[in-house]
């Protein structure tokens, strides 16, 4: 799995298809290893409009009200580098990204 | 006839609010951005139709926006709308606002105080003020939080630090202020391309005179109870700085409390509070017109953010401070206990000047005549953050 072309499916908040002109799941070409990281390389490749609304510029960081879910696990505070579920990389299950429900004050 | 067009930042979304000369109807377009924090929008004096967007989110960070066509559409510098969507690589960052560290032209990564007076690095958290150039529409300035100040040459697509400010040295001793370390006001002296002013809360004011390589604290007569040293050299929470082109070294001060003046562009600063009910407050500005005629909003206290007694009041000194009548017509008389934030006061350029306002409860008031009169335009929008006019021939 790791040396092909993977269709990988992605689900963004609305503010960020609104951003990138997107509506609805949509899917991503990720090559190689199927990693959050690999799959967050593809997306802001695809929609450079998106760098820095995700994760931070130059360090990379994940913003802190934002969660990454697949296969109906949090993978929020997994390694960047380490394989998502195949489920991801067959595109049987999407990977999530979601903004945090955090109501705020107004 | 001339039209103004008022640029409205608020909690949810931007809006725009036009009329002609004598600002009596309104248009009123928007939410752009919706959903969107906007702290600040400006148009370039050059080119009216440029306007430029401070777009941000506690969850998807900084965005900035900006419009050829005064507001009609918009798109983020570097990918023309039309290119919009399409693929683009390397991207461009018009969101990226880095701290200059390096050897050559800043000064390592240096700290500054908490709230609990440890020491802690600088952080980007966002774009509070844009100060587009007043002779190029495509150099535009940013203050930011943390504070610093950083500078566009391609209408917003790349951004550098301007190092020298936070390089000054007195950065250890800056510190937050309630709403964050922030560089909230730019102020461009038209009479020399070399001198700007800039306000940091709580830090306080400085200015270049070499086109920002060096910066110098400016705060001489400012006198702060709740820090150690109440005549400090910095520490100062400035809540904004107001300046009539007309007579750039004439600069207004609203002080988290005190409304200062300064005659030497702020070498010193001599207090004109005079007769205010409470010289707490955000907001001030100068009549366009009358530089002698000045604007503030009295807010009861630190404490307690709303204005006296329910009852919204600008008052205006017309001798440049310390004797200051209440304006009242068509403010509210009661129940009212909004806010007015410090970006969040204009005056327009028309021969009779209008001054502008918006609260946190989502008023946006006109005075088409200098303060004499006041009358909302709109009453219900979110939390207003900044308000700024532009007169157009």
């Amino acid at each position: 799995m790791t040396d092909s072309v993977h269709n990988v499916r992605v689900q963004i908040p609305y503010h960020l298809r609104n951003l990138a002109r997107v509506e609805g799941e949509f899917a991503l070409s990720v090559e190689g290893p199927v990693t959050i990281r690999s799959v967050l390389d593809a997306l802001e490749q695809r929609y450079p409009m998106l760098c820095g609304t995700i994760r931070e510029h130059d360090t990379l960081k994940r913003r802190a009200f934002l969660r990454f879910f697949a296969c109906e696990e949090d993978l929020s505070h997994q390694s960047p580098d380490e394989e998502l579920p195949e489920a991801v990389a067959s595109g049987k299950e999407p990977f999530l990204i979601i903004g945090a429900i955090a109501g705020g004050c107004d | 006839m001339s039209k103004v067009r008022v640029l409205v930042g608020t909690r949810k979304g931007a809006f725009i609010l036009s009329s002609d000369g004598k600002r009596e109807n309104w248009d009123v377009s928007g939410p752009f951005f919706a959903g969107w924090e906007i702290y600040h929008m400006k148009g370039s004096p050059v080119n009216p139709e440029r306007v430029y967007v401070s777009q941000t989110s506690s969850w998807f960070g900084q965005l900035f926006q900006a419009s050829d066509d005064g507001g009609k559409t918009w798109y983020q510098p570097g990918v023309k709308p039309e290119d919009a969507g399409a693929p683009q690589w390397p991207p461009v960052k018009s969101n990226r606002f880095a701290y200059d560290s390096s050897d050559e032209t800043g000064k390592p990564l240096t700290t500054h105080q908490w709230y609990d007076g440890t020491q802690k690095p600088w952080e980007f958290k966002r774009v509070w003020h844009v100060e587009p150039s007043l002779t190029d529409p495509s150099t535009v300035y940013a203050g930011v939080e943390d504070a610093a100040i950083f500078k566009s040459t391609d209408g917003g697509a790349n951004w550098k630090e301007m190092p020298g400010l936070r390089g000054h040295g007195t950065g250890p001793n800056w510190q937050p202020g309630a709403g964050g370390m922030c560089l909230h006001t730019i102020i461009l002296d038209p009479s020399n391309p070399d001198r700007m002013f800039i306000a940091i809360s709580a830090a306080g004011a400085f200015r270049t005179d070499d086109g920002g390589k060096t910066w110098k604290p400016i705060n001489k007569g400012l006198v702060s109870q709740f820090i150690p040293d109440p005549n400090a050299e910095v520490g100062h929470c400035v809540h904004h700085v107001a300046m009539n082109p007309e007579r750039p070294n004439t600069l207004f001060m609203q002080k988290h409390w005190d409304v200062m003046r300064s005659d030497d562009a702020g070498d010193n600063w001599k207090e004109i509070s005079g007769n205010l009910p409470t010289d707490f407050g955000f907001v001030i500005d100068v009549n366009s017109n009358e530089p002698e005629t000045v604007y503030v909003v009295p807010i009861k206290s630190d404490s307690e953010h709303f204005p006296l007694d329910g009852k919204l009041r600008v008052y205006r000194s017309k001798s440049g401070g310390n004797e200051w009548e209440e304006l009242a017509k068509g403010l509210p008389e009661k129940d009212c206990y909004v806010n007015v934030l410090r970006d969040a006061m204009a005056v327009d350029k028309l021969d009779t000047c209008g001054v502008y306002f918006g609260t946190t409860g989502g008023q946006v008031y006109v005075s088409p005549n200098g303060g004499d009169n006041w009358k909302a335009i709109v009453h219900d929008l979110p939390a207003v953050l900044s308000v700024e006019v532009q007169t157009i021939p």
